[in-house]
């Protein structure tokens, strides 16, 4: 039995190659996210325990929020004085203790005037410290005075710097030039860790730049006198210095530094995943229907089989052998392929990691092969239960495709339509816990993908027969048409492949439409200022004088700086906040009150939203107490409640307060009302004259920083078309390939249509009908499951930022377009095939 | 109607397959003229070629060397398209099986031909079939809602619908029980004589034979031999010297 199911294998190469593309992207989509994601996480790994090799323990003050685990920087970190490095020395067992500066924001300007960004490494600022074990100069020396710096090699590329050369650093301080003493790289020639940039003043410059206070330091790095191990010495540290202080051996140092990353890495992996299971969940289709339809050519063979005595169990191993020679094959293709596409992606995402090396780890060739086999099987049940029903009579008779009941399948698909959309609304409107929704919503959408695949083939033939109706007006249309209605489950089959990669796009269109329609309305009603200040990154500023000088300018009327902090409560919860000139705010703003007054804020009182209100159970006159990074524990006075704000919630204090209190003492944004008549541009013109000195932030009118807003997101948009693309592209081959199959199985029709006339050119026509027609229709599926699924999703988040539901017609009807170029492209090579139909073959019969 | 008698005509017609050791002569020089308005039949046992000089014939098939006539046109050297063209204005088939598409009803098959050539049914004429045939009240059914007699009346209507040169039957009631073979055979011969039809009939049945005016004999890529108003038994005696013959 298997030797005859091994023979029908090969013989059927090119089928089961199509069908087994659809397992190989799967597979390669699956083993890429795995293999990227697991080496680079290994190398992160080794990177970070290198660099702290040369530390045993690590000393800081414990930060005034607590971290949870999450970006360090905005613990509100404490620094610590030069009596603490003392004590540590002081500590038995210690053999050195140094203090260390060491924090996130130099910025650095380029030669072309443009600040260097990092995508998501630090830009560090420290203090220069000679041969500390992990910085190596390669050139020049370490700063030896306050107006030098020592840069990193990844800096000294980006700049490009060379040593002697000015560069200037913007800190929590405005813009400051520098001259370069030397690059250095890590020991062992890394250039950098994962691509961050590192500018190393001396420690006077660093503590005033980096830290904001002269004097202080970040951490304390302890080494261990011999015989003592890290952990006896962090027993002993943190016994001598009691509470307020963290201590950590550098293992545990090296595990909180990669954790920041290896939870990015896990992010990415899990979205990679995503698409990857989109992907998997398309090709069963493919799989599917590619079975079935060679079961059902092998109808008289199989039958042939069993009246020579092979039971039903055998028929059902033999197909499930020939779905597991595919799956093995496939997955094996897709792990190799999927190792190319990990390689494209980490030089075009990770450039900067050239040092991390990938390779097959375990976990990626289990799942490859797990997850390829799997759905190959789990393809293939339905077509080997058909397989083994073939009666052995049916060996003798014509095989005539007896058309079965839809009504079981549709009534099948229905319940678990009715489940998938019960499912999406529990999860969108009920009051699941936030872990479970996103999990609910997916089988919910997935439910609903099976459900209207399920019901498809019942509405196959009166929707494919209305597409149709408009290429009826030419013979070869309407034959095209008819053929396409012929075999409702197969046409549903195919066009379902294509219904799941439309909807998802179309769902995340009418998502990205109603986001880009909700800003746009948010910020017409919220926002009235003529110019904004708009910086590049969340920790760029601008000098504050610049403020004031805009007020001075003729024709402006309000100007304000919008200074961004974080303070701690009582409990050490961070309180996100911002500073402001509340006066002047009001008219750009719009701020209304709510209960008590809007207005002018006097030192330590507050504007507070009603969330925040209801949250921290306060009211007008009421107080709070909070940690502040400069200014240690303040008392603020809640002098009113604002209405209700799309673009803000946090509590306001006055922009004085903001720059007593807050780390950075700069804003960060900026809004400007202009007089009636102003001259727009010519304002503009002098405002970004003076804001020369801050190349982190832009200026822009309202319409521009929309549009700005808009990008972003059509930018999201685009990287998930592209992802998605691969679900398309995987129903394209599923129409090649069921269209290949008919035009197989009807050769005979086609030699008898050519025998009486049909020209080659007709032919095609009738073929790319046929193709255009189940195109069309899962498209037109795609769009209605998308759009509701996206209208269920934006009417969903109506308070939280979708207020405005928008649909995207004129693209959907572009995709409507798309789909008939696509059923154009995925009939060219079945239609070549049936024009080249021997008409003398095909109606001989001896 | 055209000016010469003869609907089709073969002359010194080769088919050669293969080359070489491997040859194999499936037409030797077969010289054959089909008179129009005349039923003919194309006998011979299995592997005599008779197929072979029906394609020929038809336009299905190229020749090796030689020239065959549909009406005045010479088919030797046709293009694809000029083939296509030919058998869609000046011949008609029949064949065994697969006549009719699934998908389209009888009607609809009917005028299959016509529609592919985007001409106009002559109402008259396509009533007067439809009546011939006795299919009047089965116009919307589909093939699967058919007989195989009755499918095989549709095959035979839509061969005659578009008034071709000449119609070519490729064994066309092999498929048939004895009862709905007589009514199409009785069918063809109708045509033929009521309405000047031109029918040739590959067929290794001399019962089916007999309802020709002629039957032309083939063996071995040659013809060899031809009756006139056959009857079965002449057409069975015929046939049995030529396989005796063929045994020597």
């Amino acid at each position: 039995m298997f030797r005859a199911a091994w023979k029908s294998l090969l013989s059927r190469k090119l089928r089961l190659l199509l069908s087994g593309m659809a397992v190989v992207l799967g597979v390669m989509a699956v083993s890429s996210a795995l293999i990227l994601t697991n080496s680079l996480s290994a190398s992160f790994d080794s990177m970070f325990r290198t660099i702290n090799a040369n530390v045993d323990v690590q000393v800081t003050a414990k930060p005034l929020a607590e971290s949870n685990g999450e970006d360090e920087d905005n613990a509100m970190p404490q620094y610590l004085k030069p009596d603490a490095i003392t004590r540590v020395a002081a500590v038995p067992g210690v053999k050195t203790a140094v203090g260390q500066v060491d924090a996130n924001g130099a910025r650095v300007v380029a030669k072309n005037g443009k600040v260097i960004v990092t995508q998501g490494p630090p830009r560090l600022g420290t203090a220069w410290r000679d041969g500390d074990g992990v910085a190596e100069l390669r050139t020049g020396t370490g700063p030896k005075s306050d107006d030098q710096v020592a840069i990193n090699a990844v800096l000294a590329k980006e700049g490009p710097f060379k040593v002697g050369d000015t560069i200037e650093v913007l800190t929590l301080e405005p813009k400051k030039k520098f001259t370069v003493s030397g690059i250095f790289g890590l020991s062992g020639g890394r250039d950098s860790v994962g691509g961050e940039t590192i500018v190393a003043f001396t420690e006077p410059v660093a503590q005033k730049l980096m830290l904001g206070q002269p004097g202080v330091y970040s951490s304390i790095s302890v080494t261990a006198a011999s015989g003592q191990t890290p952990a006896q010495l962090k027993t002993a540290i943190a016994a001598a210095l009691g509470d307020g202080y963290v201590v950590r051996t550098s293992e545990e140092v090296a595990k909180a530094q990669s954790a920041d990353v290896q939870e990015f890495l896990s992010l990415f992996q899990k979205f990679l995943l995503g698409f990857a299971g989109i992907t998997l969940f398309v090709g069963i289709f493919l799989i599917l229907n590619t079975f079935s339809i060679l079961i059902a050519q092998r109808t008289r063979e199989l039958a042939l089989l069993r009246s020579l005595g092979a039971g039903r169990g055998q028929v059902i191993r033999s197909v499930f052998f020939e779905a597991l020679i595919v799956g093995v094959v496939s997955s094996t293709l897709g792990l190799f392929a999927g190792y190319g596409v990990a390689a494209l992606l980490k030089s075009l995402m990770f450039s900067n990691l050239s040092e991390a090396t990938l390779s097959f780890t375990p976990a990626a060739v289990i799942a490859a092969y797990a997850v390829g086999v799997l759905v190959t099987l789990v393809a293939a049940v339905v077509p080997a239960i058909r397989a083994s029903r073939v009666a052995p009579i049916a060996a003798l008779r014509d095989a005539a495709a007896t058309e079965k009941s839809m009504v079981k399948i549709t009534v099948a698909g229905a319940v678990l339509l009715a489940a998938g959309a019960g499912g999406i609304a529990w999860a969108l409107f009920g009051s699941l816990p936030g872990s479970t929704i996103s999990l609910v919503l997916m089988l919910g959408v997935l439910l609903v993908f099976t459900g209207v695949a399920l019901v498809t083939p019942s509405v196959a033939r009166p929707m494919v027969g209305v597409i149709g109706r408009a290429f009826s007006w030419s013979l070869p249309g309407k034959l095209g048409r008819r053929n396409s209605a012929r075999n409702p489950r197969r046409t549903a089959n195919t066009a379902a492949a294509l219904m799941i990669g439309l909807a998802l796009i179309t769902g995340v269109s009418v998502l990205a439409a109603s986001l880009n329609a909700s800003m746009e309305g948010t910020f017409k009603r919220e926002l009235s200022a003529d110019l904004l200040i708009i910086p590049d990154s969340g920790d760029a500023t601008y000098d504050p004088e610049v403020i004031t000088r805009i007020k001075n300018l003729p024709g402006v009327d309000k100007a304000i700086g919008l200074y961004g902090g974080v303070t701690a409560d009582v409990t050490g919860k961070r309180v996100w906040m911002t500073g402001l000139d509340v006066a002047s705010a009001i008219p750009i703003l719009n701020i209304k009150a709510k209960a008590g007054e809007v207005r002018a804020l006097k030192h330590n009182e507050m504007l507070i939203s009603q969330q925040f209100a209801d949250l921290r159970g306060l009211g007008t006159g009421s107080s709070i107490k909070l940690k502040t990074a400069r200014a240690g524990e303040q008392t603020f006075v809640v002098a009113g409640v604002y209405a209700p704000q799309e673009l803000f919630s946090e509590p306001l204090i006055s922009d004085t307060d903001a720059r007593e209190y807050f780390q950075s003492q700069m804003p960060g944004v900026g809004a400007v009302k202009l007089k009636p008549g102003a001259d727009e541009k010519q304002i503009r013109k002098e405002i970004e004259g003076m804001l020369a000195g801050s190349p982190e932030v832009a200026v822009a009118s309202q319409a521009e920083f929309v549009k700005q807003q808009s990008g972003q997101v059509d930018t999201v948009l685009n990287m998930l078309y592209a992802l998605l693309a691969l679900a398309v592209i995987i129903a394209i081959m599923g129409i090649v390939n069921t269209l290949a199959l008919s035009v197989l199985e009807r050769t005979r029709e086609l030699g008898m249509l050519r025998a009486v006339g049909l020209s080659r050119w007709s032919a095609m026509r009738m073929i790319t009908v046929e193709s255009v027609v189940i195109s069309v229709f899962g498209a037109v599926l795609g769009l209605a499951v998308g759009t509701g699924l996206g209208v269920a999703v934006v009417r969903a988040l109506k308070h939280e930022g979708f207020d405005e539901l928008a649909v995207p017609w004129t693209r959907m009807l572009v995709f409507l377009g798309l789909s008939v170029v696509v059923g154009l492209f995925a009939a060219i090579l079945p239609a070549i095939r049936a024009a080249r139909v021997n008409v003398l073959q095909a109606i001989s019969y001896e | 109607m055209t000016s010469t008698a003869v609907a089709a005509r073969a002359d010194e017609v080769w088919k050669v397959y293969g080359s070489g050791e491997a040859q194999v002569i499936a037409l030797g020089g077969v010289s054959v003229s089909l008179a129009r308005g005349e039923f003919t039949a194309i006998m011979g046992p299995s592997g005599s070629g008779k197929s072979t000089l029906m394609h020929c014939l038809a336009g299905l098939d190229t020749v090796t060397r030689g020239e065959v006539h549909v009406g005045d046109t010479k088919v030797t050297g046709m293009s694809d398209r000029q083939l296509t063209a030919l058998r869609r204005d000046k011949v008609g088939f029949i064949f065994q099986q697969f006549n009719l598409l699934p998908t389209l009803t009888a009607e609809e098959n009917i005028l299959l031909p016509l529609s592919i050539a985007g001409r106009k049914a002559d109402q008259a004429w396509f009533d007067t079939v439809i009546r011939t045939v006795g299919l009047a009240d089965r116009l919307r059914h589909k093939p699967t809602e058919l007989s195989g007699g009755q499918q095989q009346r549709v095959a035979c209507a839509r061969a005659l619908v578009g008034r071709p040169e000449v119609i070519f039957a490729d064994e066309p009631t092999g498929n048939l029980d004895s009862r709905s073979g007589a009514e199409v055979l009785g069918f063809l011969r109708n045509s033929v004589r009521q309405y000047n039809q031109t029918i040739v009939m590959v067929t290794h049945d001399p019962n089916a034979a007999s309802y020709a005016d002629r039957v032309v004999f083939l063996a071995d890529g040659h013809i060899a031999g031809e009756l006139r108003n056959p009857t079965a038994d002449a057409v069975l005696d015929t046939m049995k010297r030529l396989d005796g013959a063929g045994a020597h």
